[in-house]
């Protein structure tokens, strides 16, 4: 349906068109969106738990995770609020190397993120494993800001940016997909941009 | 955690039924869904206005009016300057028009009243449109839960619903008005001029006869980021306080 009057609008720029998943528009700042206060975690008090449902398999404080291996990603992001920013660079740890370093293959095919905040969200293992997903420690070469999730952040690049957790502070292998935060509140299971999977309801 | 809302919200074609001139920079449009719908205080809506080439551009926008309204949704748009969708409201749209909407979305900035206690709504600008849902719904019903609102904005006349908020605060059924203004000096003897902060926060506290059991913050996300850490300063449970951001 045409609206009448409306013919100018944000368009992207011709060769940036590709990147834009339907229904989202290019922002050149970072908008910071969150159910609650920013929490502020000291580095001296966080750690990462890996579990297998109730089970923890390996937990690292600060300084051991720093120590693991450490990969740049630099990806477009898409918030369901239809905002895409290009180009965001992190570096972190991915999450096969926090699987390797725990010495574990994936015990079920999904997986909740947990945040300090008592934030979480359901990703299936494929989605962040095979060097698609990490857990992010910097963003433009500088720790991660609280607003941004800081001190380490889940960064799933190819959903919508909910699933990418601030405030990590675990990753539970769940037996079924349990749907977390959002995923309780109205907001997609799985959330695939590019098939504007933003509500429950959407296919 | 049970405030879960799995919505049903086809797009659907509305018409602009009513344009009400709120502030210099707001303005309330009221929708009439094709298809109606039931909503809760504090839910948003998704508007989307379509190009002649398909060029599509989507917003969420809170509901300001209570669920108990019957027929037209209030939105109260703020015009961005810089902005795609809110200049559209502001320079084009007039009533008659019809655009796409769908809803109710969000379940979580959403007062579940009869379970959560006393009340504190913290609004900055127009962060204040679902708060104003919740103060509407709780006067439809007659209810008596203890709130205070701090809204806060630049000046007088930045006062979003400003008569409808006074005539609340004089019914002094629970309800407690604190308006802070950032570049005036405050006009009502209750009220402040100056930036939230804990001191307020304590104030606000002291206006409600028992600790609260729910916090709803809402506005920029540089207000939403003070008010709750303000909140939380004045001995607010961070677990209770619950906040929506508006922009960069």
């Amino acid at each position: 349906m045409v609206t009448r009057g409306f013919s100018s609008g944000r368009r992207p720029p011709a060769d940036g068109d590709a990147r834009i998943p339907p229904g989202q528009y290019l922002e050149q700042g970072f908008p910071v969106l969150s159910a609650g206060p920013t929490p502020r975690v000291r580095t001296e008090d966080w750690s990462f738990t890996l579990k297998h449902g109730p089970r923890p398999i390996k937990k690292w404080n600060w300084t051991e995770f720093n120590a693991l291996p450490m990969t740049k990603m630099t990806r477009d992001i898409h918030c369901v609020t239809a905002w895409t920013k290009f180009d965001t660079p992190w570096q972190g740890v991915l999450v096969d190397d926090i699987l390797a370093d725990a010495g574990v293959e994936p015990p079920t095919g999904f997986t909740l993120a947990h945040a300090f905040d008592g934030y979480t969200t359901n990703v299936p293992v494929a989605d962040l494993t095979a060097g698609k997903a990490m857990v992010a420690l910097l963003y433009e070469g500088k720790p991660i800001t609280p607003d941004h999730g800081g001190p380490a952040r889940l960064l799933v690049p190819h959903l919508y940016f909910w699933k990418s957790a601030k405030w990590l502070n675990g990753l539970q292998f769940t037996t079924r997909d349990e749907p977390g935060f959002w995923e309780l509140r109205g907001y997609h299971i799985y959330g695939d941009p590019w098939r504007e999977q933003r509500y429950t309801d959407d296919p | 955690m049970s405030d879960a809302a799995a919505v049903q919200s086809p797009w659907q074609t509305a018409g602009i039924v009513r344009i009400e001139k709120r502030t210099p920079r707001v303005t309330s449009f009221f929708f009439q869904p094709s298809r109606p719908f039931a909503y809760r205080a504090g839910q948003h809506v998704d508007v989307r206005l379509t190009a002649p080439d398909g060029y599509q551009a989507r917003r969420s926008y809170s509901i300001a009016s209570a669920p108990e309204t019957s027929g037209a949704i209030e939105l109260a748009i703020e015009k961005l300057d810089d902005g795609e969708v809110s200049p559209f409201f502001h320079e084009v749209a007039a009533v008659g028009d019809e655009i796409e909407l769908r809803g109710p979305l969000g379940g979580h900035f959403v007062w579940p009243e009869d379970e959560s206690g006393p009340l504190v709504l913290v609004g900055g600008g127009s962060g204040v449109v679902p708060l104003m849902s919740m103060l509407r719904h709780r006067a439809a019903r007659n209810s008596a839960v203890p709130v205070v609102l701090v809204f806060s904005v630049r000046v007088w006349d930045e006062v979003i619903f400003r008569h409808e908020l006074i005539a609340l605060d004089e019914r002094q059924d629970g309800f407690d008005l604190m308006l802070t203004l950032t570049r005036e000096a405050a006009r009502r003897p209750a009220d402040y001029a100056r930036r939230v902060d804990v001191a307020m926060m304590v104030q606000a506290m002291t206006r409600l006869p028992e600790p609260p059991g729910i916090a709803f913050v809402c506005g920029s996300n540089a207000f939403v980021s003070a008010a709750a850490q303000a909140l939380i300063d004045a001995g607010v449970a961070a677990e209770i306080i619950r906040t929506e951001r508006y922009g960069v």
